[in-house]
């Protein structure tokens, strides 16, 4: 039996506090009535003794102390998912905001989820071509991983993810179908226009469903947001089968939320003043990528962030960076010299790509090709501090020939245009092209045998 | 015995409070709530007791009930922990997915290692001895490579009274009894059951701690030969993400000549334990050409598991490496990474109001920091056998800054320091531990070692290597202003050796089937050529040779090449190599002479 609440303790941004409240469990959902009959929802995140303290996923702007009922309805937070929510675009809370009615539930789902247990999770290994020079050869994405996106405020961050969900071949060449979740997160009006627009360019753009928390929608529905984002994309990946891309932006907004939510809630805060539960929460969201043994689907995620102030030692960038895994950094020297994507190889990484590359899987010699391109692309770096200083004519032959090598790189390897489609085949034959512009004694990350072949 | 209960007045995440709780312990295990979750009691004041609980809290009401179970958070000992995974309090993973979804249920109570199980048992005590605590009163194979030792617990010192036969028998069956007091009269008996109980934050007790004198080889060669690591010692590798940290605790965890391995995957990545699990069964090992995973064990605590469950995982795996020791293994443990056990201590604490530290962590890091290091040793054991733990942890610093709380802590508790480098790692120079910033205390005492079963001049070579090193991070500077062309030729000399040190000595490829391993002699002959290279090298440009002669470009390749052309088990290629250099500057003399 549920039982009213006639009156709120008190309200402190985004949480309210009732007191005199029985039989409520930790987690649990609750309806707010306010003066005017409008309901909001609420998650309890505290009981002690009588008292109970929530948040508001609406806000509390407008709710009054006196005039709001609360009905506690005993459940945790569930959304309604089932195969029909393809195509259509929801709130940071699940629910329909497209006018195209709710969706009929296969059944109720806890956007909280659980954590995969490791042993039943399968390890990645199958390679997806993105079409992108940098990220195919030297940051490869694998099925079922996570791989955000490093950015900053101007960055084309957004066309790089629209680029990637319209050319990757996530499902490879097997029957399996292919899904698209996009979560926007505390973003703007036009980011989300521009990624509607980009998925319906794309063939599959039945399969796309959307989550939208804007700049200026409720903070606290910007923490469920990512949640049911994900766990939509679990339905379709674990329960339906389908191979599931879920790009995310911008993760920054979603730590600034929770960081507000936090100081609201009067917690102790470690770096920045982000809470010190921070790594754990990210952790929560990004841990639910994956493959599970005897599933067909797979969850790969993209999220996007940008870096404040573009430092890749701000918490957000560096706890994510500690649990993803890799990344793919963009370099704004890059981006202003006019290159795109402005990809910067060197801090860009993929962990999973050891197990995914090579003989099997791309080609033989693209292990190494991309341990060589690192080894040049760091050595230019070097000499170009050097040519700063001498003069690039100054420099000995071979100091020379990696300021040419450095320069046609990025003009034509990192340089690509956002319709450009490069096979990986392609993408490693131009390696090779680029590579012959240092003399063959520079290539010291191949066997002889492989610069026979090739070089 | 009658089980204490309270009532919950308080949930704020995985911190749960309840009275009334003046009859329980302090750190005793209860569990809570309907669903019977696990927690540990972390405060006492008055009647109300506080609770972490290792498990998701949604769902929990006021008055739901918390019973203790009379004793502190403890795990089970005995055959069956090698070869498997378990979460942070001792819990099979494989045990913990009741459905067919793969999601870790909560709830599932306190399992641990099977007791219904049959092993076959080797009885060594018969009626009638007189046996101690410590001492081995069974032995069971456990895996190709571990014979499990079945002791007598702590505080058993008596008379055998009665003593099963030889055979198979589930871990729950009563192998031996003791009788205490066998003087007196009255006698006082003690059941032995096939496995044995400890409380996971209470050292095991040895009979005598020793200085350290024997290596934990690894086959990895930046380590063994710059910054040797000790068995019983203490290492930590901090590093900042992307530069390689896990990777080095898997060479670790894959290569080292510990007998048993525990590997504390702690607030990682679920699938780096997948890769571990996928990729040990398939490993051998060099020494006994068995898989790797017969003498392995895993605690994982994944970062999207609970967070109180982490800060526990630690002493699990360490009290779990302790109870190998004492059967007279060595043992070593990866812990990765202890900044998420510091960060889960953070959370907890945070939760509990406790007055803030540093940077939010409490006050008692260090203390914590110290306790945990300070587990490891290389010791007699009660059973009077030499055995180790060996403890190597690794820190994952914020924004890769090395000062900051933890990784100062922690430096100030380990003996070895591995720092990675980012700068390293962008290059693609793995293991990108650093050698200017790196350290191991453990060569001067390690060094008797060396010299008997290496060679004499083993500390002398690792020194004069170690300087061209740091000679060369010099002139870097200088190189970096002027460029290399307006050095002299014997410091430009110096960089040529120290690019083939770099490359053909201190890279090391872990997925190459000859140099992901490679055995200390071979180091030590690789390094002995690059010492004689760079001999013959300096003594041409002392004879007024020219840089551009002297720097063979050919046997340089040769030289930096031989760790994946010449087989670890065939040395005689280096002698090969030796003569070429020979022949090389002998004709080079000539010529100028």
């Amino acid at each position: 039996m549920n039982r009213d609440y006639l009156r709120l303790a008190r309200i402190e941004g985004p949480l309210v506090v009732l007191s005199g409240v029985e039989n409520v469990g930790y987690g649990e959902i609750l309806q707010l009535t306010d003066g005017q009959g409008g309901i909001r929802k609420g998650k309890v995140i505290k009981l002690d003794g009588n008292v109970v303290v929530a948040q508001v996923f609406e806000g509390t702007s407008g709710l009054c102390t006196i005039e709001t009922t609360a009905r506690f309805t005993g459940k945790p937070f569930e959304i309604r998912l089932s195969k029909h929510i393809l195509g259509r675009t929801f709130n940071g809370l699940g629910e329909p905001i497209d006018g195209g009615g709710a969706v009929f539930p296969k059944g109720l789902y806890n956007i909280n989820g659980r954590a995969i247990n490791p042993i039943v999770r399968k390890y990645p290994r199958h390679f997806v071509q993105t079409g992108i020079s940098t990220i195919d050869t030297l940051a490869t994405l694998i099925r079922g991983q996570k791989l955000p996106i490093f950015s900053g405020n101007g960055l084309p961050h957004n066309q790089i993810a629209a680029q990637i969900a319209r050319q990757a071949k996530i499902a490879g060449d097997e029957n399996t179908p292919f899904a698209i979740v996009f979560a926007a997160i505390g973003v703007k009006h036009d980011y989300a226009a521009f990624f509607r627009k980009a998925f319906e360019e794309t063939d599959a753009n039945a399969h796309v469903v959307m989550f939208q928390n804007l700049a200026n929608d409720s903070i606290v529905e910007r923490i469920s947001a990512p949640r049911c984002a994900l766990t939509a994309a679990e339905f379709l990946a674990f329960e339906e089968g389908y191979h599931v891309l879920v790009i995310m932006s911008d993760l920054t907004s979603y730590c600034e939320a929770l960081r507000e939510i936090s100081s609201a809630r009067e917690e102790i805060p470690s770096r920045k003043g982000y809470p010190g539960y921070l790594y754990s929460d990210l952790a929560s969201l990004y841990e639910r990528a994956g493959m599970i043994r005897g599933k067909e689907g797979s969850i790969t995620f993209l999220p996007i962030l940008t870096m404040p102030n573009d430092d890749i030692s701000h918490p957000i960038p560096d706890l994510t960076g500690y649990i993803t895994e890799g990344q793919i950094v963009l370099s704004r020297s890059l981006s202003n010299a006019g290159i795109y994507p402005p990809i910067d190889p060197l801090p860009s990484l993929s962990r999973l790509m050891k197990d995914g590359i090579g003989e099997g899987f791309t080609t033989v010699d693209h292990p190494d090709v991309a341990n060589q391109l690192f080894a040049l692309y760091s050595k230019v770096q070097s000499v170009r501090g050097l040519a700063l200083i001498i003069g690039e004519s100054d420099l000995s032959e071979i100091d020379r020939s990696y300021m040419v090598f450095g320069r046609a790189f990025e003009a034509q390897f990192v340089h690509q245009e956002y319709d450009e489609n490069r096979t990986i085949e392609e993408s490693l034959e131009l390696a090779w092209a680029l590579m012959r512009l240092v003399p063959k004694t520079e290539l010291t990350r191949m066997s002889s045998a492989l610069i026979e072949m090739h070089y | 015995m009658i089980n204490n209960s309270a009532r919950i007045i308080m949930v704020n995440g995985p911190v749960v409070k309840a009275t009334p709780m003046d009859a329980f312990q302090m750190r005793e295990m209860v569990t809570v709530g309907p669903k019977k979750l696990v927690g540990e009691v972390v405060k006492l004041e008055g009647l109300e007791g506080t609770i972490q609980v290792y498990e998701e809290t949604e769902g929990l009401r006021i008055d739901d009930g918390v019973v203790g179970s009379g004793k502190p958070l403890s795990v089970k000992l005995g055959p069956g922990l090698l070869g498997n995974i378990f979460d942070g309090i001792e819990r099979p993973l494989n045990k913990m997915h009741s459905n067919d979804q793969g999601y870790i249920d909560e709830g599932v109570g306190l399992i641990s290692i099977d007791l219904a199980c049959l092993w076959s048992v080797r009885f060594l005590v018969k009626v009638g001895d007189r046996v101690k605590a410590g001492e081995v009163f069974a032995e069971v194979i456990e895996t190709e490579l571990i014979v499990h030792r079945l002791m007598i617990p702590s505080a058993v010192e008596g008379v055998v009274k009665r003593v099963l036969d030889d055979g198979d028998y589930p871990l729950s069956t009563i192998g031996v009894v003791v009788d205490l007091a066998a003087d007196e009269a009255q006698a006082r008996e003690v059941e032995l059951a096939l496995y044995q109980e400890w409380p996971i934050r209470v050292p095991r007790a040895v009979k005598e701690r020793h200085l350290l004198t024997k290596p934990l080889l690894t086959g990895q060669r930046v380590l063994d030969t710059f910054f040797p690591l000790a068995k019983g010692g203490t290492a930590a590798i901090p590093g900042g993400f992307g530069t390689g940290k896990t990777i080095t605790q898997h060479q670790l965890a894959k290569w080292s000549d510990a007998d048993v391995i525990v590997y504390i995957g702690c607030g990682e990545r679920g699938n780096e334990m997948t890769e571990v699990l996928d990729e040990f069964p398939k490993l051998i090992d060099p020494k006994s050409n068995k898989p790797l995973m017969a003498r392995t064990i895993l605690i994982a605590n994944t970062s999207n598991m609970p967070v109180a469950a982490r800060e526990a995982s630690i002493y699990t795996g360490i009290t779990i490496a302790e109870y190998y020791r004492d059967m007279g293994y060595h043992v070593a443990v990866m812990a990765d990474s202890t900044s998420r056990w510091a960060e889960a201590l953070r959370e907890i604490s945070g939760r509990l109001e406790e007055m803030p530290a540093e940077e939010g962590y409490p006050a008692y890091l260090a203390s914590r920091l110290a306790e945990f290091y300070e587990r490891a040793g290389l010791v007699t054991t009660r059973a009077n056998s030499e055995a180790s733990v060996t403890i190597i942890g690794a820190v994952s610093p914020a924004g890769g800054d090395f000062s900051e709380p933890v990784t100062e802590n922690t430096q100030r508790f380990v003996n070895a320091f591995l720092a990675l480098d980012k700068d390293l790692a962008y290059a693609r120079h793995y293991p990108s531990i650093n050698w200017l910033t790196s350290y191991s205390g453990y060569k001067k005492s390690l060094e008797d070692w060396y010299t008997e079963h290496v060679n004499d001049d083993f500390s002398s070579l690792r020194t004069e290597m170690l300087n061209i090193l740091h000679e060369e991070h010099h002139l870097s500077d200088i190189v970096q202003l002027v460029g290399e062309d307006v050095l002299p030729d014997n410091q430009r000399l110096i960089l040529e050796i120290s690019r083939v040190l770099k490359e053909g000595f201190l890279q090391q490829n872990a997925f190459h089937s000859q140099d992901a391993y490679v055995p200390i002699l071979k180091q030590y002959e690789m390094l002995n050529l690059m010492r004689y290279l760079w001999q013959r090298g300096s003594e041409a440009i002392q004879r007024g040779i020219p840089i551009s002669l002297v720097r063979a470009t050919e046997l340089y390749d040769q030289i930096i090449k031989m760790k994946y052309t010449i087989p670890n088990d065939n040395l005689e290629g280096i002698g090969r190599l030796k003569e070429q250099v020979d022949a090389y500057y002998n004709a080079l003399l000539e010529k100028y002479n």
